[in-house]
């Protein structure tokens, strides 16, 4: 059975608890240091959530660094909204920068306020049409080619979806659906 | 249910597990923010303060909420009076994140309150039982928080708003299917919802805990209790050093299950507000509204 950690420090993490615990794999909450080092883990999801907060407690409370090279030996990474915003290596809209993995340029609260919160279906490459709820989200302006980033999917001319080695991310919540085929392309391609 | 409903409900999933604080000024919500806030509640006097100074309490200037969305980049709250609902549409119009519809703030109606059904903005409201949380979210309530009884420094209403709300929905929970229309008109609720309780164990939306909240191991004891949040009203700004005791709470709500780290992070924390026992309080906020 594949174990997967979800970064329960804030935010919807239940709710890919639910989605993976349905897939069949096994869920181990990441709250501390010791969860990420004593649990051999397949695969990890950094959900949605606040990335000022998550980004913050990540450092706080001693993860950062382990959690960074876990990412950088290549342990299999998914991440959703925030997740997303984790993993950039650059944000053009804040000043903050936090893991610094994934060749791509983010742009935060991209869609402005609560009132440009929606909801849509559209492509994702090699899945098909899926339902994608975008809650004050961010998208992504541009990816590296060069360093083999893969676009997945755009709403409206923007980046929403892209993978490059082991990670893969979403401006969308896949895990606020009832359509689990993200998280299962997830398990089946990633890991 | 609209779709717009939906994506309400979502924002407030994604402040799970967060810290909601109270602020009155940019520079107030930028401490909060980089202590961790996962959003902030724009007023212009913390509960503690209405109290003290009295009188009718309304709705903060526009301009002063502004400047606090200009100064953060995370959601920001802020307060309308119960049955307000033009309070509530000019709200709407600067595209405020949530519409606290609150008891802290003089009410507007004493019957009625907002038809929140008619908003694309989210609301939260308060609830002291079951009953009135799901009145509240047949109304348009797309997120809960327990009243509490803010500005008190004092947890002791919150908790047994809490414990109140969560009893009802387990005795919701172990119910005979029969017995469930009877349930309804006991909590003066609309069946569907209390089918809803019945079937999920749990509100539709998210609950939060609020009133009264003042040190990290206060936080630890509501999620323990069972919310999925914590607003911080006046605890922290009331507080000798607000910067370390907000983050404090920020860290007690995630490792609200982990006493060790919860006794590392509530040392030093200089003086907690002070706060006012229930029995000397002359107003009751949790009483507006229900």
């Amino acid at each position: 059975m594949k174990r997967i950690g979800i970064l329960a420090l804030q935010g919807a993490f239940a709710e890919h608890k639910r989605t993976i615990c349905e897939l069949g794999a096994k869920v181990i909450e990441i709250r501390k240091k010791d969860d990420l080092t004593e649990n051999k883990l397949d695969g990890i999801i950094l959900p949605g959530g606040e990335s000022t907060v998550i980004g913050k407690l990540l450092n706080e409370l001693d993860i950062f660094n382990t959690l960074h090279q876990m990412i950088r030996d290549g342990l299999p990474v998914m991440g959703t909204c925030a997740g997303l915003i984790l993993l950039a290596k650059n944000i053009t809209n804040d000043e903050h920068r936090y893991l610094e993995a994934m060749d791509i340029t983010v742009k935060r609260n991209a869609y402005g306020r609560q009132l440009g919160s929606f909801h849509i279906i559209s492509k994702f490459k090699g899945i098909g049409d899926i339902p994608m709820t975008f809650i004050r989200a961010p998208y992504i302006e541009c990816v590296s080619e060069m360093e083999g980033v893969e676009v997945l999917a755009k709403v409206n001319g923007n980046i929403v979806a892209a993978k490059q080695k082991n990670m893969l991310v979403t401006a969308f919540h896949p895990e606020l659906t009832r359509d689990l085929r993200v998280h299962r392309y997830f398990l089946e391609s990633c890991i | 249910m609209s779709q717009r409903y939906e994506l309400n409900k979502n924002l407030a999933q994604m402040l799970k597990g967060g810290v909601i604080m109270d602020v009155t000024t940019p520079e107030q919500a930028k401490i909060a923010e980089a202590a961790g806030a996962c959003a902030v509640m724009a007023l212009e006097r913390i509960p503690a303060d209405i109290r003290a100074a009295g009188g009718v309490s309304r709705m903060s200037d526009p301009k002063m909420i502004k400047g606090i969305q200009q100064a953060v980049s995370i959601p920001v709250m802020a307060k309308v009076r119960i049955g307000h609902f033009a309070e509530a549409q000019i709200l709407e119009a600067i595209e405020i994140d949530y519409i606290d519809e609150s008891e802290v703030l003089s009410p507007a109606d004493d019957t009625y309150h907002i038809d929140k059904t008619k908003f694309g903005v989210p609301f939260v409201c308060g609830a002291k039982d079951l009953g009135e949380a799901l009145r509240r979210i047949k109304e348009g309530a797309s997120m809960i928080r327990t009243k509490g009884e803010p500005g008190t420094g004092d947890v002791v209403q919150a908790v047994r708003h809490l414990r109140l709300i969560m009893k009802q929905i387990r005795q919701l929970q172990n119910m005979r299917e029969d017995e469930l229309f009877q349930a309804a008109k006991d909590l003066q609720v609309p069946y569907d919802l209390v089918s809803y309780v019945h079937a999920n164990g749990k509100l539709p939306v998210v609950n939060f805990a609020a009133g009264g909240v003042a040190t990290p191991a206060d936080a630890a004891l509501l999620m323990q209790l069972g919310a999925e949040g914590v607003f911080v009203g006046s605890g922290i700004f009331k507080s000798g050093d607000p910067a370390k005791r907000a983050q404090a709470i920020v860290k007690a709500v995630t490792n609200y299950n982990d006493p060790k780290i919860l006794a590392e992070l509530s040392e030093d924390l200089g003086d907690a507000m002070v706060g006012i026992n229930e029995q000397e309080i002359n107003l009751l906020m949790a009483q507006r509204g229900i």
